[in-house]
């Protein structure tokens, strides 16, 4: 059976590749977006910071022999704390100074981090089995499904519409939401605002961690693999505006959607084609398709 | 956006620019003498890469635009003008214009886009063309994808003088390196400069005051581009390579933190960052991974307590801008 002239196997393996490249940059955009809108800080760490989540689980299990379902509670928790040191000690002094800074700052600790782990564990990856539960697969008729595949995008969409409703429809969300619209006034209603600060960092950053687990049995686990993808995710960023908390999640998977369907009709343009998406946007509409200028 | 605390140079203080002035000759006299203890491909490799931060710094430390993206013109530069010069069969002067156009071409479509936006938006912006830059280089058939254009012959300049002798290349790269940062400083002091600065301190004012806020920024990131290119194809000739490496967000980064560790805005700080980390660059080599470590490091230092840099802080201290 073909479609357009590919084969419909070829067709409907390529969308699942990029559903699943969506579910990460979905994830690591909407922690961007989290953290940007708070802190105003663009989180250059946050790949470096996916890498380690993919790397703690592969220490979990080399070394303390806990498999991937704790891995995936207890290297967020892990990950995220080491970002409320990272907050605490270096971007809580910051706050004051122009966005610059935070910007350098997060990209020299990408370098130090992303260099320690390629200095121990060389640039090849290092394979990290999927869970017995999930391996296999089930056959849809049109294609083949590996069960792990199927559980990542769940997995992704439930994580990210669950951060979306506790920001959009919890009280703790509208305290953030509203922190995010004037800090001064929410803390003097009472609201503890820098340590939501602080809490909304290691959030964002427990994200990354929490993707860089999941990608781990996809994509091996390789101390460079944050560092090609957060740019990635930043031209994501950009096309979805970082205004709304959807966008950024609707973005991800739309654009991992169409870099999938690049991959099978115009192979060269694949590593591309997001790039120049970003492009065209910023030439129609330069805040973003959910954003708006400030 | 004041990307700068304070601007060191205050222009027209004539005081001021004697420093300068004696500061520069200071320059001029180590590039000169420094040969006779140094190797002087060490030094060009120098020169090249802190006129690229000083065209860097144009835009960063006058104009407050934070290109995260400028790899991208340092290497269209090299792999222009080594095309140039080794298939193609050009003289060394038309092959590094050539390069230099080229980088200017790839400013003005890519500074036509970034402008658009402001601050950390516009660094995502540079960064994200520079990574499709990239991969389209990766890809071109041109480029010889990993293995880069090698074996570029360095030619005769103007047809007369033998460019593989290392002393005639050096002060090609000398000359090359005086002429674009005697540009830089014209431009800065030019009233073009005056209303760059003017941008970067309050934009809703340089626009009430009438002036084409978006030109002017453009103008500025074509003519850094420009400059950037002139740099990186220069060092296409001295390296006899064009390569991946020029292209790749790690040398984007590389030039921030050149800038940001001699000084934002100062006017010899981006050529003693420059000095310092290839210095550094080349003793550390055999350390691997350890170099971008230490690079990081450094950047985090910079920010946290040192951000006036090596020679905003002697500015500071000898309360004259530098």
């Amino acid at each position: 059976m073909e479609i357009f002239g590919i084969p419909t196997q070829a067709l409907f393996g390529q969308l699942l590749i990029g559903l699943i490249n969506g579910s990460f940059y979905a994830l690591l955009s909407l922690g961007l977006a989290v953290i940007f809108g708070l802190l105003n800080i663009i989180n250059f760490t946050h790949g470096a910071q996916y890498m380690m989540g993919a790397f703690c689980a592969y220490f979990l299990l080399s070394m303390l022999g806990i498999g991937y379902w704790w891995a995936l509670v207890i290297v967020p928790l892990a990950v995220g704390a080491l970002g409320v040191v990272i907050e605490r000690l270096m971007l809580a002094r910051l706050y004051k100074l122009d966005h610059l800074y935070g910007l350098l700052l997060t990209f020299g600790l990408a370098l130090i981090i992303q260099g320690v782990f390629r200095q121990q564990y060389g640039t090849s990856g290092i394979p990290y089995a999927m869970p017995g539960e999930l391996a296999g697969g089930r056959n849809l008729g049109f294609m083949f499904l590996p069960n792990y595949r199927a559980w990542v995008i769940v997995a992704s969409l439930a994580t990210c519409l669950a951060t979306w409703f506790v920001i959009e429809k919890t009280k703790l969300g509208s305290y953030l939401r509203a922190a995010t619209e004037n800090p001064e006034l929410v803390q003097a209603f009472g609201v503890n605002v820098p340590r939501m600060i602080t809490l909304t960092y290691g959030f964002g950053v427990a994200l990354a961690a929490f993707a860089g687990v999941m990608a781990g049995p996809i994509y091996q686990v390789n101390p460079l693999m944050g560092a090609d993808l957060i740019i990635v995710v930043f031209a994501v960023v950009v096309i979805g505006g970082m205004g709304s908390i959807l966008g950024s999640i609707v973005t991800g998977f739309a654009l991992g959607l169409i870099e999938g369907l690049t991959k099978v009709f115009y192979p060269e343009a694949s590593n591309t084609v997001i790039f120049i998406i970003m492009a065209i946007v910023l030439m129609i509409k330069p805040a973003g398709l959910f954003g708006t200028q400030r | 956006m004041a990307a700068v605390p304070e601007l060191s140079i205050a222009a027209g203080r004539a005081n001021g620019l004697a420093h300068q002035r004696i500061a520069f000759f200071a320059m001029l006299a180590f590039f000169l003498l420094a040969p006779l203890v140094a190797y002087p491909i060490f030094l060009m490799k120098v020169m090249c890469f802190a006129l690229f931060a000083c065209a860097f710094n144009l835009l960063i430390g006058y104009g407050g635009l934070v290109s995260f993206g400028h790899a991208m013109f340092l290497g269209t530069a090299g792999y222009a003008s080594a095309h140039a010069a080794k298939v193609w069969g050009f003289q060394p002067e038309f092959a590094i214009l050539f390069g230099t156009a080229s980088a200017a071409l790839l400013g003005l479509v890519t500074g036509l886009l970034a402008i658009r936006r402001q601050g950390i938006y516009f660094a995502m912006i540079t960064l994200a063309l520079a990574q499709m830059v990239y991969f389209f280089y990766l890809q071109a058939p041109f480029t010889g994808g990993e293995d880069g254009i090698q074996a570029v012959s360095r030619g005769r300049l103007f047809g007369l003088i033998d460019l593989s002798n290392p002393w005639a290349m050096y002060a090609l790269v000398l000359a090359v390196f005086i002429g674009g940062f005697l540009l830089i400083h014209r431009t800065v002091h030019s009233p073009f400069g005056q209303v760059l600065k003017a941008i970067r301190e309050n934009e809703p004012r340089a626009l009430s005051l009438g002036y084409d806020v978006n030109r002017y920024k453009l103008l500025a990131y074509v003519l850094s581009a420009t400059l950037a290119g002139l740099a990186g194809a220069t060092k296409a000739l001295v390296f006899e390579l064009a390569s991946l490496t020029d292209v790749h967000w790690t040398m984007s980064g590389e030039v921030v933190l050149m800038v940001l560790l001699g000084g934002l805005g100062t006017v010899f700080g981006p050529v003693v960052g420059a000095l310092i980390i290839i210095a550094m660059e080349n003793y550390l080599a055999q350390l691997g991974s350890w170099v971008t470590v230490t690079q990081g490091a450094i950047f985090v230092i910079c920010v946290l307590s040192f951000r006036r840099g090596v020679i905003g802080e002697l500015g500071h201290w000898l309360k004259k801008p530098l």
